[in-house]
């Protein structure tokens, strides 16, 4: 789709903005509507418009199939290390008010509450954006014989 | 909304039909907004209305565009069709009504303590943010594992597909 000058200008403008929308939603979600499972969606959709403008090759060069099956793990290990980190600070699984030392009941420390539910947004936000890039990935991937045999992507890669 | 969904029923070529769909997802969550349900609206608009319509849309791209006309009337799924929506309209029956105050919803302590003390406890003036991550944790991380449960699901149905397909292209060649 190399020919599609209007195409790549407009993607190149919309994508760094869906991804900064995306950031806003994942790390406002405490204060306006939103929070982890949107921003991950909104942040995949990010990639995914990379993909139907400049193909699938391209956009397994910035972000590796790998890379993004361990990251879908790295969100639920990071929400559920918040849960045992609060057990190992002294308080119940996933109690956020142990997670800052304070003088205050766990129960009422709400900077403690703050920070556990950011981490645990942000563990979701990374699991569901990447699960989806990896379904996505799947689905649009092409018949391999294609690929493996010679390098090349083949035509529908590129029209998707 | 009720139009969309009866010329999704009607429609023969699947490409429109997922467009269709899109377009359906996107009034429900106008329609979620009227409702004040932000984030049930943002959310139906993020991923109905958007990475749904890209995952049917690459399913597409394997399978055509076209459904196979169908030959005869099928009687079976047709009684099974009708008699489960006899059910769930019947169903409706108990539900409450619609916006009445002594609904169990507006009744029940727990909206009430929700409504007084969720910024309160947590800080946050997003009540929903503050239910979903906060009061109802273990819920959420359940969730969030199933999420990467499907995640795995996906890989393991279709990347094994491809893996089978290249051993099988190998003897071929050599």
């Amino acid at each position: 789709m190399n020919h599609h000058i209007v195409l790549r200008v407009v993607a190149k403008l919309l994508i760094p903005s869906i991804l900064l929308f995306a950031l806003y939603t994942q790390f406002h979600g405490d204060y306006g509507p939103g929070g982890g499972f949107q921003a991950g969606v909104i942040y995949t959709a990010a990639f995914i418009l990379h993909t139907l403008v400049f193909g699938l090759e391209n956009t397994k060069k910035i972000i590796s199939p790998t890379l993004v099956q361990v990251l879908s793990a790295v969100g639920v290990i990071l929400y559920a290390s918040v849960g045992f980190a609060s057990i190992f600070l002294g308080g119940n699984f996933l109690e956020y008010g142990a997670l800052i030392p304070s003088a205050l009941p766990h129960a009422a420390n709400p900077g403690g509450q703050h920070l556990g539910i950011l981490l645990v947004e942000l563990g979701v936000g990374i699991t569901v954006s990447s699960v989806i890039l990896s379904i996505f990935y799947n689905f649009a991937a092409e018949d391999d014989s294609d690929i493996e045999a010679d390098g090349i992507p083949n035509e529908k890669g590129k029209h998707e | 909304m009720l139009i969309c969904a009866v010329v999704i029923t009607l429609m023969r070529n699947l490409f429109a039909g997922a467009i269709l769909l899109s377009i359906y997802s996107l009034l429900a969550s106008t329609f979620f907004m009227t409702m004040d349900a932000v984030d049930v609206a943002f959310t139906e608009a993020a991923v109905g209305a958007g990475i749904s319509t890209i995952l049917v849309l690459a399913t597409l791209l394997h399978v055509g565009h076209d459904t196979k006309p169908a030959k005869t009337l099928r009687v079976l799924p047709l009684l099974v069709t009708v008699f489960v929506a006899g059910l769930l309209i019947y169903g409706l029956h108990d539900m409450p009504g619609f916006g009445q105050a002594n609904n169990p919803v507006h009744t029940h302590p727990i909206a009430e303590y929700y409504i007084e003390n969720s910024e309160s406890d947590t800080k946050s003036p997003n009540m929903v943010t503050a239910i979903l991550a906060s009061y109802r944790g273990y819920d959420t991380l359940g969730e969030v594992t199933v999420v990467f449960t499907a995640g795995i699901g996906v890989l393991l149905l279709l990347g094994g597909r491809r893996k089978n397909n290249k051993r099988k292209a190998d003897p071929k060649i050599s």
